[in-house]
């Protein structure tokens, strides 16, 4: 009877009976089938929200009555300088179905541009320390006319290391200096077009972030302030978000930033992939179908097809809300169309959580998740996915499923494998590591290189990497990775391994109890819990 | 103790190899004749070096530097200037100017340790503002080019022996220091040092970059 009446307490919530279906759990590249412990408590996506009927018009709509300031079209000048600044490939995730949102919004911007004669007009990719992106990944996102219009010259990435190319703002009275991209710090109006996926994107993040370099970034990338950060899905209670908007109090008052924002609903998947998203007790045959389907064409695949593969399928995200003006008043907007979409109110904490990892991240877009990063999905973004309290109760244990493969993609992460195979097996210590080491890697001539050349990732960015799981890794008791195909990568990361899900669980209430409550967070999900 | 950055040079900061520099020399000779006979025998030599310098850098440096024999010193010297404005400082990659300034801003020595001859790559290492360099020597007598080089001969393990007695001589800790090369050939001076990397690497090396992990960097 308990149960009966505990499965009605929000309806992406279900808790496991005895004649529940097993449930799926993306465990890197390939999806396992796992029948989980009666009580458990599986926590599934909100139904997306509906997507706006017009997006085109919505976003018009956003341009012509922003948030205090003036409509766009009655701040242009003909012969004015203007920098158009877009979030890079790490959102959405996975990289939505064409056209994307900003090449819907970019293609109005721009006709609105050429229509009051301003005809200095540059787009550039807000990469801050993350990898260029390639010549195919920028074009895809802006879409074929666009590109032939303005690549090479007049839609690039940012460079962070290109020091004629950046140009200090100012230093709040924290000692936090500005230095951002040059050309946006000297238009007569830098016009952001961000999408706000989860929380912690958008409002002064973008340009004081995203356009940022290497010192700048390091002000507030640094293991207090994560470990300060009470979650980094809660811009209220995240240190990381109060440092960056005092930076972005400067950006305010030294430049004249239009910022368009947009949020996205939840639907990833449609049609052959939509069953992930589903409860396993109500599929029907041809879902069942679907994915054995799915698993037994992947179980005949290497590892590196069925990730280009799954990297290939695009998320079918719809567009929820568009609002322009100012960034403060117009991220607070998007905020809420964005809690009203992942946050789901969860009734206590658990003493074991269980996620799978599936094969991306915001850093791996077109490669491999390497351990650095599973380590991120881990102790970073699944463990921040709350509002006021953690899911998992203090010290409980968090159990990843994942091979945990040492591999890692020697064009996009050269540093995150010295950081893995020469640092962490001397220290796991995010300030010591900082201290004795961050520097070392940022400045590593052949990473610089790599990142200002090629598409690698900063050589700091490993470090920030191990940063962004501080809290995590302060709260968490242990964790456990169900299915890691070695010992030494969970062994370097300081975690425990385990054969299957069902080893680990077993491993787990050693720890916590018999009686200990169990929550799984079935993959692929975005949420903010409201923990109660 | 400090750290420097050793550098290959010929296919690693800039494009050319050593056949342009031979090449540029057979169309600059005293006599029409002379020049036709020089190029059109450098040219069909190519695949000769090719595959020589694929089986072992020594028998391709005995059989290359032969088609010095018989240049005079002062000559191949006056056209030095010439072959850096003509031929090498158009090659050099876009990158290396960054790798060496970004090097140079941290402090390290920067080395160029390059099988070329001296005398071509002098003008280019005043152009990099590099003092640290070693070239291979042409062997002279009466100021006439015997074919020969003067040891040591820089190519392979030569390489390494020198960047270890260098690193000896100025203190140089070669745990902290960086080497770049294009070349397999150069596997045991990338081997010597903290923080090898591969540049442009041909597709042995980067294969061994792959194993080993080290970062390969396109400056192209």
């Amino acid at each position: 009877m308990a149960l009966q009446l505990r499965r009605k307490t929000h309806e992406s919530i279900i808790y496991i009976d005895r004649d529940s279906a097993p449930r799926i759990i993306p465990s890197g590249e390939d999806f396992l089938l796992e029948d989980l412990p009666v009580g458990t408590r599986v926590i599934y996506p909100k139904p997306p929200i509906k997507g706006l009927p017009n997006p085109e018009a919505a976003i018009r709509y956003a341009l012509n009555h922003p948030h205090d300031c003036d409509p766009l079209f009655a701040q242009l000048e003909p012969g004015m300088k203007v920098s158009i600044a877009l979030d890079d490939i790490s959102l959405p995730l996975p990289p939505m179905a064409t056209p994307d949102v900003r090449q819907q919004v970019l293609e109005i911007v721009l006709d609105m541009l050429a229509g009051h004669g301003v005809d200095d007009v540059h787009i550039i990719i807000a990469n801050s320390l993350h990898r260029k992106m390639t010549e195919g990944e920028m074009k895809r996102m802006v879409g074929a006319k666009i590109h032939k219009e303005f690549y090479p010259d007049r839609y690039y990435n940012h460079d962070a290391e290109w020091t004629e190319g950046l140009k200090t703002i100012g230093e709040t009275k924290h000692k936090e200096p500005l230095r951002i991209n040059r050309r946006c710090a000297e238009s007569d109006l830098i016009i952001y077009i961000n999408i706000n996926l989860v929380p912690m994107d958008g409002g002064h993040k973008s340009v004081a972030v995203g356009l940022c370099d290497y010192e700048s970034l390091r002000a507030h990338h640094e293991p207090q302030t994560i470990r300060d950060s009470d979650s980094y899905f809660d811009p209220k209670a995240s240190a990381l978000n109060h440092k960056v908007v005092r930076l972005g109090k400067i950006v305010d008052k030294e430049l004249n930033v239009f910022h368009i924002e947009t949020a996205l609903n939840n639907r990833m998947y449609t049609g052959q992939m939509d069953f992930l998203l589903k409860n396993e007790d109500d599929f029907t045959s041809f879902d069942r179908m679907k994915f054995e389907a799915v698993r037994f064409a992947m179980s005949k695949m290497p590892r590196a097809a069925k990730r280009k593969m799954l990297h290939a399928i695009p998320a079918q995200y719809e567009l929820i809300a568009c609002h322009a003006g100012k960034t403060e008043s117009v991220h607070d907007k998007i905020l809420e169309r964005n809690f009203a979409q992942y946050a789901i109110p969860v009734n206590g904490q658990c003493d074991i959580l269980i996620s799978g990892v599936p094969h991306i991240s915001p850093y791996n877009v077109n490669s491999v998740l390497n351990p650095l990063l599973v380590q991120v999905m881990g102790l970073g973004y699944i463990h921040n996915m709350y509002r006021g309290k953690p899911l998992l109760k203090k010290g409980g244990v968090l159990i990843l499923q994942h091979p945990c493969y040492d591999d890692f993609d020697h064009d996009f992460h050269p540093s995150y494998i010295e950081f893995f195979n020469r640092l962490l097996p001397e220290t796991r210590d995010a300030f010591t590591l900082r201290e004795k080491y961050e520097r070392e890697f940022a400045n590593n001539p052949s990473y610089v290189e790599m990142y200002r050349r090629g598409n690698a990732y900063h050589g700091a960015h490993p470090f920030f990497m191990w940063y962004w799981g501080e809290n995590g890794r302060q709260h968490v008791g242990r964790v456990i990775v169900a299915g890691a195909e070695n010992a030494h990568v969970p062994e370097i990361l300081g975690w425990e391994r385990a054969d299957n899900l069902t080893e680990a669980i077993s491993m787990a209430r050693s720890y916590m109890g018999r009686s200990a409550e169990i929550t799984m967070l079935h993959q692929p999900i975005i949420l903010t819990a409201d923990v109660e | 103790m400090s750290a420097a950055a050793f550098y290959d040079l010929e296919g690693t900061l800039v494009s050319t190899n050593l056949v342009h520099t031979l090449g540029f020399y057979a169309k600059n000779q005293g006599g029409i004749l002379r020049t036709i006979r020089k190029s059109a025998t450098t040219l069909l030599s190519i695949p000769l070096f090719a595959a020589t310098d694929q089986y072992s850098r020594k028998v391709f440096n005995d059989l290359f530097f032969k088609r010095y024999t018989g240049e005079s010193e002062d000559r191949l010297r006056f056209f030095a200037d010439e072959l850096f404005e003509d031929v090498l400082k158009p090659a050099v990659f876009p990158g290396a100017y960054e790798l060496l300034e970004k090097s140079r801003s941290l402090g390290f020595r920067q080395v160029v340790v390059t099988g070329a001859l001296d005398f071509s790559v002098k003008p280019l290492m005043e152009h990099f503002g590099i003092t640290d360099y070693v070239a291979n020597r042409l062997e002279f007598v009466n100021g006439i080019a015997t074919g020969r080089l003067l040891p040591p001969v820089l190519a392979a393990a030569t390489k390494a022996t020198w960047i270890r007695q260098f690193a000896e001589r100025e203190n140089i800790n070669l745990n902290e220091s960086f080497a770049y090369t294009d070349s397999m050939s150069d596997l045991p001076m990338l081997s010597l040092v903290g923080h090898p990397a591969a540049v442009n690497p041909d597709m042995r090396l980067r294969q061994t970059a792959l194993h080993h992990d080290w970062p390969i960097l396109n400056l192209k």
